[in-house]
């Protein structure tokens, strides 16, 4: 394959994933017509401009040359990623406290620097924080530790 | 409209936003977006989005006030940041830093925030005073516009936003679809039928913009900085004397005039970046200046026009937002969402249907300016101590209340999930130099735009050349065209490039 521009070839490639999805969904969907746009007309016709657009960026990117993707830094993206989902599970079996502390834990792996006092630490601190905001200040119906 | 109905329009917004508890929830904005606005590394989009939650059990007034309270609270904290961290929170400020961050390091941090702060408030009040005097005819104008009209003007809002785009043009218009795309997902308000819901009863809804600029602004943002390497110089024991010299206020008082009017004016043009105003106003001063340069190492003109230049666009970009109902960016995208989930349909109809809340909020962004200054100079010990705090403490708690206010929409999981996706989507698309903000825009204006089609082609018998027939809506068009076409010659985009070199070369 030849790939002059990474950049678009990328971008082309996610865009046109998308453009195809959203078309190849709305076509459970009824169509109508100009007259009458059913619920698929305009997902269908901008899915597939999308779809199109995506096209043409791969298209160029094997035309003219562009900039290497830098460095991605999947350390800190499947922390930070992983610590999001980990609490929304935990949120909902655990509760509140235990989620949070799973939270600052595997995120603040993501960071530069880990010391386990500090975030232990900081942890505590957080959880102080959000049980006083959202448990007692703003009343949000959340369970703070497991529902036995 | 007379004088007098602006006089009996501005008493009106005044008693709405004088009321014990408008003005404590603009007091709370201004002091929880100050608050997080300084913070390295939170802009104020995701400031805004993360406190955004928290305004929904209020009324509709209360909320816009309290959101625009905690925008250019956010703001402020963003100029103090950069002036003391050289840490600019948002693009907009990164001008602020050339001379800013000199002066801290010269022992003048004080005369410059202070300096920012009156350069500020006096942007903010003639912005206000702006707002008050041309959204009504623009308003009354907008009435006019009909289903096709209106469809075309997105179109427009659209495209400026794309020209104003970093990066490839083509690629901006990609993000814009996509945007519009997820906007589409939820229940079809004509057909009530499901789609693109994927199953997840959560999703009937639609996708909750709250999970949408969180996740491309807060945790994309998280993820991107945590590959930096943490590097700050912090000149907090420098500062002492926070007032100004006479000879400080001498040389200030006229970048601060020049610099309100470059911003006023640039920012009610849609689409227009806050850089661009800020930029263009340092750029002027150095022009005029005796001693051009001296820019760069500690100028107060280089910190009063920017900081002025800055704050007065801030205010006018609610003009199309709440006259026309178009976002100029990202923030007003955000603002317009906000108002859209109080249940209030933006447009013209607002300012006649609502006056309270148009005028109330007017009102109280005067009001909010003032608290500021009051508020923040004998505060900046606090805000201080608050940089001091090192990036691997505050990301975690940043996401931990990302997380619970994703969580407390629906009071479940799948608003976390949603942030965490478009955390991802947005972190990958900026490695492929992909700008977030028109993806929001489109997400916001999509599911209106649906709307406007559908009902323009319902009234034209289903013929689409009711666009470019309808002398409004082709001149809106005709202008989409000519922006496409201009910035894809390039022609416009020699100046941005320029500026983007100028400020790497800093």
């Amino acid at each position: 394959m030849i790939m002059k521009a990474p950049k678009d070839f990328w971008s082309g490639l996610i865009f046109t994933g998308f453009g195809v999805a959203f078309v190849a969904v709305a076509r459970n969907y009824p169509l109508g017509s100009a007259l009458r746009m059913g619920p698929a007309y305009f997902p269908t016709l901008v899915g597939g401009l999308l779809a199109i657009l995506g096209v043409v960026l791969i298209a160029r990117s094997a035309l003219s040359a562009g900039e290497a993707v830098s460095h991605i830094g999947l350390r800190a993206l499947i922390l930070v990623l992983g610590a999001l989902v980990l609490f929304g599970y935990l949120l909902d079996y655990t509760g509140l406290v235990p989620a949070i502390v799973a939270l600052v834990f595997v995120s603040s792996a993501g960071g530069h620097e880990f010391k386990w006092w500090e975030v232990a630490v900081l942890s505590v601190v957080l959880v102080i924080l959000a049980v006083g905001i959202f448990y007692y200040g703003l009343g949000m119906p959340l369970n703070l530790g497991p529902q036995l | 409209m007379s004088d007098l109905g602006l006089f009996h329009n501005l008493i009106l917004g005044f008693s709405v936003a004088l009321t014990p508890m408008n003005l404590l929830y603009c007091l709370v904005g201004c002091l929880l977006g100050t608050l997080i606005g300084v913070l390295p590394g939170i802009g104020p989009l995701a400031t805004v989005a993360l406190l955004l939650p928290v305004t929904f059990s209020l009324g509709p007034t209360s909320a816009l006030i309290m959101l625009a309270g905690i925008y250019y609270g956010a703001q402020y904290g963003g100029s103090t940041t950069s002036i003391l961290v050289n840490l600019p929170g948002e693009s907009s400020s990164v001008v602020t830093c050339l001379d800013g961050y000199q002066m801290a390091r010269q022992g003048r941090a004080g005369p410059a925030l202070a300096i920012a702060a009156i350069g500020s408030f006096f942007a903010g009040t003639v912005g206000t005073l702006m707002i008050a005097l041309f959204g009504p005819p623009l308003a009354s104008v907008a009435l006019k516009f009909g289903a096709a009209e209106n469809f075309s003007l997105m179109v427009l809002g659209l495209v400026m936003a794309v020209v104003m785009a970093r990066g490839s043009v083509l690629r901006a218009v990609c993000m814009v679809l996509l945007g519009i795309l997820f906007g589409t997902v939820g229940t079809d308000v004509n057909s009530g039928q499901y789609r693109f819901t994927l199953g997840i009863p959560e999703l009937a809804d639609g996708i909750s913009i709250v999970a949408v600029a969180l996740g491309l602004f807060g945790i994309a943002e998280i993820i991107t900085n945590l590959e930096l390497k943490e590097k700050r110089e912090i000149f907090t024991n420098k500062v002492k004397g926070l007032i100004p010299t006479k000879e400080d206020m001498k040389r200030s008082w006229a970048p601060i005039i020049r610099g309100t009017v470059i911003g006023a004016a640039l920012g009610l043009m849609p689409g227009t970046h806050a850089i661009i105003s800020s930029f263009a106003s340092y750029t002027l001063e150095k022009k005029l200046s005796k001693y051009p340069e001296k820019f760069g190492t500690g100028m107060i003109e280089g910190v009063a026009a920017p900081e002025s230049a800055n704050n007065a666009a801030a205010q006018t970009y609610f003009i199309p937002m709440l006259t026309l109902g178009i976002p100029t960016g990202a923030m007003m995208a955000l603002m317009l969402g906000a108002l859209m989930l109080q249940g209030i349909v933006p447009g013209p109809q607002v300012m006649t249907q609502k006056p309270d809340l148009f005028w109330g909020l007017v009102a109280s962004m005067w009001i909010g300016n003032l608290m500021l200054v009051v508020l923040n100079l004998p505060l900046i010990g606090v805000w201080i101590k608050l940089l001091t705090l090192p990036y691997r403490f505050m990301f975690p708690a940043i996401l931990m209340f990302c997380c619970v206010g994703c969580y407390s929409l629906n009071n479940a999981p799948v608003d976390v999930y949603m942030a965490g996706f478009f955390g991802l989507l947005g972190y990958g698309l900026a490695k492929l130099d992909c700008e977030p903000a028109p993806l929001l825009l489109g997400f916001v204006l999509g599911p209106m735009m649906e709307e406007n089609l559908r009902r323009a082609l319902l009234l034209s018998l289903g013929d689409p050349s009711t666009l470019v027939t309808r002398p409004i809506s082709a001149t809106f068009l005709g202008l989409s065209v000519i922006f496409l076409a201009l910035v894809t010659i390039s022609t416009i985009r020699g100046p941005k490039q320029r500026l983007a070199e100028h400020l790497k070369s800093d």
